[in-house]
């Protein structure tokens, strides 16, 4: 499923959120939307998400134009930054429901629900949890509950507004590695949206780095860090020196060797280099 | 928050249809109604009723209660509330259950029960014939009782703003050396000061219009124990209508006045009730 | 060997704990506690036998059922009334909706004598509804369907104030994830915002129910007050007192004063939750 939004427009007021954004994601893809708060890129996904409809612009899901039709039309799965758990109900409730509400031709039965439930939780590293409620659970796993609820429904796009950004660090960092590898592992076409650029340099195969309501830059992480499209995406995304290395036998990388500017010749200097970090090579 | 939306299809139109409706039919009529009964017979009438000796009297008898009551519980609705939110001791639930009691009781056993403890075969009732001290059936009962039943309303509207705030700048005040006295005037009343504004209308508004735990206090003595409210029932019972409505509308005014000032001070008591905000 | 002994520490307190303790103690203990304890008393002095006699009186008996039921009625007709008016309020965008708003409380602010002839005359022979009425064959005023209608005048704002909050307070995410999941309008309804409504309609419900039980000024120009029939329970009470049948009284209305403890026993339900403010899931 290709996902494009073409020459969107939105406002709020006298506000101008979205100001004639195009964007294209590949079938597959994991696309991180990233850019600081306030900047658009919420409502850009929940246009594509079909919960806001643009004032202008499209919304094309493989070719097909999508504008006027709502989220479960669309066959989207969307994951709310607050989870937006139904909270009277269980787990098991709460993954099973998009499946409870199908209409009674589409409905599949009571045991096929069960079984899909059971899956999507193992899925999720959630088994023995089906009965909890949303009260008891831990902020990952409200997170994973959400995200399985958004599965269930088998949405031929994945889409996920700063999922990660209730929690804390350590539970944001493992979450986002496993994020990364259920991806890989069901090669849904995937929208994230993010502020935090570690993260989506990290999972993301490519990054539209939005501002203002405006695209800045669109590309692989690496792009964006070797040669940013503007002033503002070269002061959000770090400043760092990027250094490409081969991995070896062992497991380890051995680097290319680093040139960094210096004093006076011959000088014995020390330099502290903050902690390295990998990104993902560009395909091909 | 959500974003309130006009309503779009059939299905709200028409809850909303049935919530106005029920909002006009039930509560909207009959207060119009009682305006319109009391002109019903022109302005002379109307101001005939309200004229008269009888009403005078009763009116003069509701202010004073109103004019007791309010001063009373602004008192122990400060002290109460500076109690229940800035004070911690062990049966301090306990204390707030009784507080909100007369709010839950039936206002006709509210009199009763000073019935019950000063009445002619009350518990203190030989005690007090022996002083020759007069309580039910006389004007301290009506006072009495109408304490009862206003109890908690200062209290309950200082209460969640009192305890909003916090007790920090109370320490902070502390520390810097001022008195109990002076910490309530100049850091928490200023604070509350439209919630205690309001506390008082509603307990003034419910003082005057105090029907069932008067009725059962006063004996209904026309001209000595009769308060607007028992007025109106006693018009009322005599089938002088227009009358009745007449000094309804009076009383009426006193909800109305309620209800207005309660919009627009809810806008000011929501602020001061937010976290760290200045008065 | 140094003596061990243990000190009490003082919990450091603001100032004006004996002050506000001593005036808040007088006033409860004279105007609440005292009170009480009168009717405890009064109940005690008579015999056992006399107050279980008017506790099964077949009047007393009769009073407690009408006033239980028609306030049970009136708590039921005021549940989907004010979930109504609770959800335009809170949901829609209309001209007029803080009018609306303010209307709600007029049963809380109008005096009951006030709010009792103009029901009566509403509902009655002489006013402006006796046409459509007699057209439609319904008596209300003088029956137990006044009754129940001027006790729903009485138990709506209570459901509405209660469940009014909630729904402000619902966070759109959930609605639109159950949307997103492709449940309709109605099912989104009656799976996601009903269930959690439930707790805010039974509180509401029941502060109406309770306060509905006890109401006097509203209830008594409609009612009709013929013993057995249209007398609610504390119009028997007063009717004993006007006897001096203290006892009577007392017996009369210790009974009510169940249905004060289970609103009071709501009443702190309601507002403990509301003032540690739970965060959504």
């Amino acid at each position: 499923m290709t996902i494009e939004a073409l020459h969107v427009h939105k406002r709020f007021g006298a506000h101008r959120a979205l100001d004639d954004v195009s964007v294209r994601i590949e079938h597959g893809e994991l696309v991180a939307l990233l850019g600081p708060s306030g900047g658009g890129k919420t409502t850009l996904l929940r246009v594509i998400a079909g919960l806001e409809t643009p004032d202008a612009g499209d919304v094309r899901f493989s070719g097909a134009d999508v504008t006027g039709a709502g989220p479960h039309e669309r066959g989207v799965g969307f994951v709310f930054q607050h989870y937006a758990l139904f909270r009277e109900m269980s787990v098991f409730e709460n993954v099973a429901f998009g499946l409870r509400v199908r209409p009674k031709v589409t409905r599949p039965s009571e045991e096929r629900i069960r079984a899909r439930v059971q899956e999507l939780l193992a899925l999720v590293q959630l088994e023995g949890l089906a009965g909890r409620l949303p009260d008891e659970l831990s902020g990952g796993q409200r997170q994973r509950v959400a995200l399985a609820r958004a599965l269930a429904v088998e949405p031929k796009v994945l889409l996920l507004d700063e999922p990660f950004g209730a929690l804390d660090a350590k539970v944001r960092k493992d979450l986002r590695a496993w994020l990364r590898r259920l991806h890989d592992e069901l090669h849904v076409t995937s929208v994230l949206v993010t502020h935090d650029q570690e993260e989506a340099f990290e999972i993301a195969d490519r990054v539209v780095v939005i501002h203002e309501g405006r695209v800045h830059q669109d590309g692989p992480p690496e792009t964006l860090l070797r040669r940013p499209a503007s002033e503002f995406v070269a002061r959000f995304v770090e400043d760092a020196q990027v250094v490409s290395g081969t991995v070896q036998d062992d497991g380890l990388i051995q680097l290319a060797p680093l040139r960094l500017p210096g004093a006076s010749p011959g000088a014995q200097i020390d330099v502290s280099l903050r902690s390295a970090r990998v990104i993902r090579r560009p395909p091909g | 928050m959500r974003r309130r939306e006009r309503p779009k299809g059939p299905v709200p139109w028409l809850v909303t249809a049935f919530a106005v409706l029920v909002v006009i039919v039930l509560l909207v009529l009959p207060l119009a109604l009682v305006l319109q009964q009391a002109l019903a017979e022109g302005a002379r009438a109307f101001l005939d009723a309200v004229r008269d000796g009888a009403t005078l009297d009763a009116l003069g008898l509701t202010l004073l209660v109103v004019g007791i009551v309010v001063p009373f519980h602004v008192v122990f609705g400060i002290a109460a509330a500076w109690l229940l939110t800035k004070q911690d001791f062990p049966g301090k639930r306990l204390l707030g259950l009784l507080v909100d009691l007369p709010f839950t009781v039936s206002p006709v056993v509210s009199g009763l029960l000073f019935v019950l403890l000063f009445g002619a075969r009350g518990w203190l009732g030989p005690l007090l014939r022996e002083h020759d001290v007069r309580i039910i059936f006389a004007v301290p009962g009506i006072v009495l009782a109408t304490l009862f039943v206003t109890l908690p309303f200062v209290v309950r509207e200082l209460v969640p703003t009192m305890e909003a705030m916090g007790r920090s700048e109370e320490e902070a005040a502390a520390s810097l050396g001022a008195s109990g006295l002076q910490i309530l005037r100049r850091v928490t009343l200023p604070r509350v000061r439209w919630a205690l504004f309001y506390g008082c209308v509603l307990t003034a508004a419910r003082a005057a219009g105090e029907f069932g735990a008067v009725s059962v206090v006063s004996g209904h003595v026309r001209g000595a124990t009769t308060t607007l409210p028992l007025h109106v029932e006693i018009l009322w019972g005599e089938y002088h209508a227009q009358a009745a409505f007449a000094v309804a509308s009076l009383l009426a005014l006193s909800g109305l006045l309620t209800l207005v000032l309660k919009a627009w001070l809810e806008h000011r008591v929501a602020r001061a009730r937010t976290p760290g905000a200045s008065a | 060997m140094s003596s061990s002994t243990v000190r009490r520490v003082r919990p450091h307190r603001l100032p004006g704990f004996r002050l506000s303790l001593g005036v808040t103690l007088a006033v409860l203990g004279s105007l609440v506690v005292l009170p009480l304890a009168a009717l405890l008393v009064v109940l005690s002095r008579a015999p056992l036998e006399r107050t279980l006699d008017t506790l099964g009186a077949e009047r007393t008996l009769a009073a407690y059922g009408l006033s239980l039921g028609a306030s049970l009625a009136a708590a039921l007709l005021a549940l989907p009334a004010g979930l109504a008016i609770a959800w335009v309020l809170a949901r829609y965008e209309l001209p007029g909706r803080r009018l609306l708003d303010a209307i709600v409380d007029l049963p809380f602010a109008m005096p009951t004598a006030v709010s009792g002839i103009a029901l009566t005359y509403l509902w009655g022979p002489a006013g402006p509804l006796s046409g459509p009425l007699e057209a439609l064959g319904l008596e209300v005023s003088f029956t137990r369907a006044g009754i129940v209608l001027a006790l729903t005048f009485v138990a709506l704002p209570f459901v509405v104030r209660t469940v009014q909050p909630v729904l402000e307070d619902f966070p759109a995410e959930v609605e639109e994830a159950a949307r997103a999941l492709g449940a309709s309008p109605a099912q989104v309804f009656a799976r996601v915002i009903l269930p959690a409504l439930r707790p805010a309609l039974v509180s509401g419900a029941g502060l109406g129910f309770a306060r509905a039980v006890g109401e006097y000024g509203s209830v008594v120009f409609i009612a009709g007050n013929v013993p057995l029939s249209t007398e609610i329970a504390p119009l028997l009470v007063l009717v004993r007192l006007e006897e001096y049948d203290y006892a009577g009284a007392a017996a009369i209305a210790t009974g009510m004063l169940a249905a004060s403890a289970v609103m009071l026993w709501t009443l702190a339900r309601v507002e403990k939750p509301r003032r540690s403010g739970r965060a959504a899931a």
